[in-house]
């Protein structure tokens, strides 16, 4: 039974900082005690390098790497061995364009939204430089949706792949990537999904979905920073060059330079890898599992509606995306830039974000430039959005000067 | 209650800020030859500002400036203007220093910074560092320009 006061006392963040309405999770989340004592339980009890562990603690930290893999293999319905660790859902995409960009010659078509955010653009944008493909957009309506028939149209012979966020970081808006997957898939295009703004929030199922790569991000779902995965079905991920060359991602190399890399996941692991952040990100879907993730979704669609329905009845705000039923809600005072109100949310203790949100062109879509988002999590309550309606209210030109005095 | 007494009520300060942000003063560009050209837009992505600066004969001669920003940004370049058009290079680097110790949260002296003063709280706010002082980095990075031309 999901009781959020229960799971607001596993979170340390919430404790610590009373009266604290943090509304940025698209930004990064907040970690469970779970997490905290996975991380930590390695530093000070068996804190070693991982592969070819001869000692006790060392096979200890192998087998707790190596059971992440299994955790999310669970958690994103994939095989332990597609599951590649790297250091975000930057990383991840970057990879994935790197291998794809391999397999791609001048005049070949990609397929975006342009609801996508920079680490899904530019990486493309680069290999288009490099290689001359081409980038073409698939058209989405003002509240950031891609519609099964408009990818339809925008899919031909030409197109390679499709690389799109499966939940768009700005407005939340969920697209029919299972729909999108099937149609790519009849031109013989991949199908890439940023996950970053997805998988904490649903579950994920990347067998259903039938996507091809997907990345996201540990932080963003309860676990350490500076670690993300790369899910890639096996064959292809066998078939994908790796960015990085290195220690623990080859078998033999010899003296006349020819060289024999490991096989997928460990081949694209080059380095020490960010072996607690691993750990911790295992023990965070491991919560996440616990909690459900379809009652983390049912709550947080609950939430949003509420927050929904109060934010659009204030006179002051202009809101972006009211008929998302999921993800961040996406707003402006009327006539005040975003920074200034944001910086009066915090004057108030409302943590929001301000800025373009790194889809910097995303404005060409819905009018506008800068927004304020205030995005949920499971843990956040009906209390808080009531707080923070009080504080919207008072959103003004003269109060967003008003706190430097 | 005199020029200086009125600088030092909060009120009044507010009041300044706002009224430069509503209406502030030497906003369009000329795009003219004459002038130097900043393009502030790399500091931060959310304030997007170009500044233009006269400067001629050790003599800044005008300034203007034009872009998306916040009530920060927009009223403490609008002051910037202000406080350094008519001034001499040597001048305007002398208030300009001072302006920055005050951001910096160092000693300043008010008394040639004026309206600016109204600046004076930013430094509790690290994150509005960048918007109180994109305009004065546009201008300092041409006063640069302007000398090394003429050496």
């Amino acid at each position: 039974m999901f009781d959020v006061n229960k799971i607001r006392e596993d979170f340390p963040m919430i404790r610590n900082n009373p009266g604290l309405v943090y509304f940025d999770n698209g930004a990064t989340s907040w970690k469970p005690q779970a997490v905290i004592d996975a991380v930590n339980g390695f530093w000070t009890g068996y804190n070693s390098n991982v592969e070819r562990g001869d000692y006790p603690i060392a096979a200890k930290a192998d087998s707790a790497y190596l059971n992440t893999r299994k955790i999310i293999s669970r958690f994103i319905g994939c095989r332990p061995e597609e599951v590649v660790f790297t250091a975000n859902v930057s990383a991840s995409i970057n990879q994935i364009v790197y291998g794809v960009g391999k397999w791609l010659k001048e005049g070949d078509t990609v397929l975006v939204t342009e609801a996508e955010h920079a680490s899904n653009l530019l990486p493309w944008f680069r290999l288009r430089k490099e290689k001359g493909i081409n980038i073409e957009y698939i058209p989405v309506d003002r509240q950031g949706r891609a519609h099964i028939e408009d990818v339809r149209k925008a899919l031909h012979e030409g197109v390679r792949a499709v690389s799109m966020a499966y939940v768009t970081n700005v407005l939340g808006s969920v697209q029919p990537i299972k729909e999108i997957a099937e149609a790519a898939h009849e031109y013989g295009a991949l199908m890439i999904v940023d996950g970053a703004q997805s998988v904490p929030h649903r579950k994920t199922d990347v067998r259903d979905l039938d996507v091809d790569f997907m990345g996201f991000s540990s932080h963003k779902m309860c676990g350490p920073d500076g670690v993300g995965v790369l899910y890639g079905k096996y064959d292809l991920l066998q078939k994908m060059e790796p960015v990085f060359m290195g220690g623990g991602m080859n078998a033999r190399f010899y003296s006349g330079f020819d060289y024999i890399l490991k096989d997928a996941p460990e081949r694209f692991e080059a380095g020490t890898p960010n072996i607690e952040g691993v750990i911790g990100l295992g023990a965070a879907a491991e919560y996440l599992m616990s909690v459900g993730m379809d009652d983390i979704e049912a709550y947080e669609k609950e939430l949003r509606a509420y927050f929904a329905g109060r934010i659009a009845q204030l006179d002051n705000i202009e809101f972006y995306n009211p008929d998302n039923e999921t993800g961040p809600v996406t707003f402006n005072a009327k006539d005040v830039f975003a920074q200034d109100a944001a910086g009066f949310l915090a004057s108030r203790n409302i943590a929001v974000r301000s800025g373009n949100h790194c889809a910097k062109i995303l404005h060409e879509v819905i009018g506008t430039d800068q927004t304020l988002r205030a995005s949920l999590y499971f843990y956040n309550t009906k209390d808080e959005v009531d707080r923070f309606i009080e504080a919207a209210k008072e959103i003004s030109v003269e109060n967003a000067i008003g706190i430097f005095f | 209650m005199g020029m200086n007494e009125m600088l030092k009520d909060p009120m009044v300060l507010r009041e300044l800020v706002m009224d430069h942000y509503k209406y502030p003063h030497h906003h369009g560009l000329v795009r003219d030859g004459r002038y130097l050209s900043r393009h502030m837009a790399s500091d931060s992505c959310i304030d997007d500002i170009t500044v233009e600066a006269d400067i001629q004969n050790n003599m800044i001669r005008d300034i203007r400036f034009d872009g998306v920003a916040c009530t920060i940004s927009t009223a403490s370049t609008s002051m910037m203007t202000d406080l350094l058009i008519g001034k001499t290079v040597d001048e305007a680097k002398q208030i300009i220093d001072q302006y920055f110790n005050m951001i910096d949260a160092k000693d300043y002296d008010p008394e040639v910074l004026e309206e600016a003063v109204a600046m004076q709280n930013v430094y509790k706010q690290a994150n509005r560092i960048k918007c109180a002082t994109i305009g004065w980095k546009a201008i300092k990075e041409m006063i640069t320009e302007s000398e090394a031309v003429n050496e």
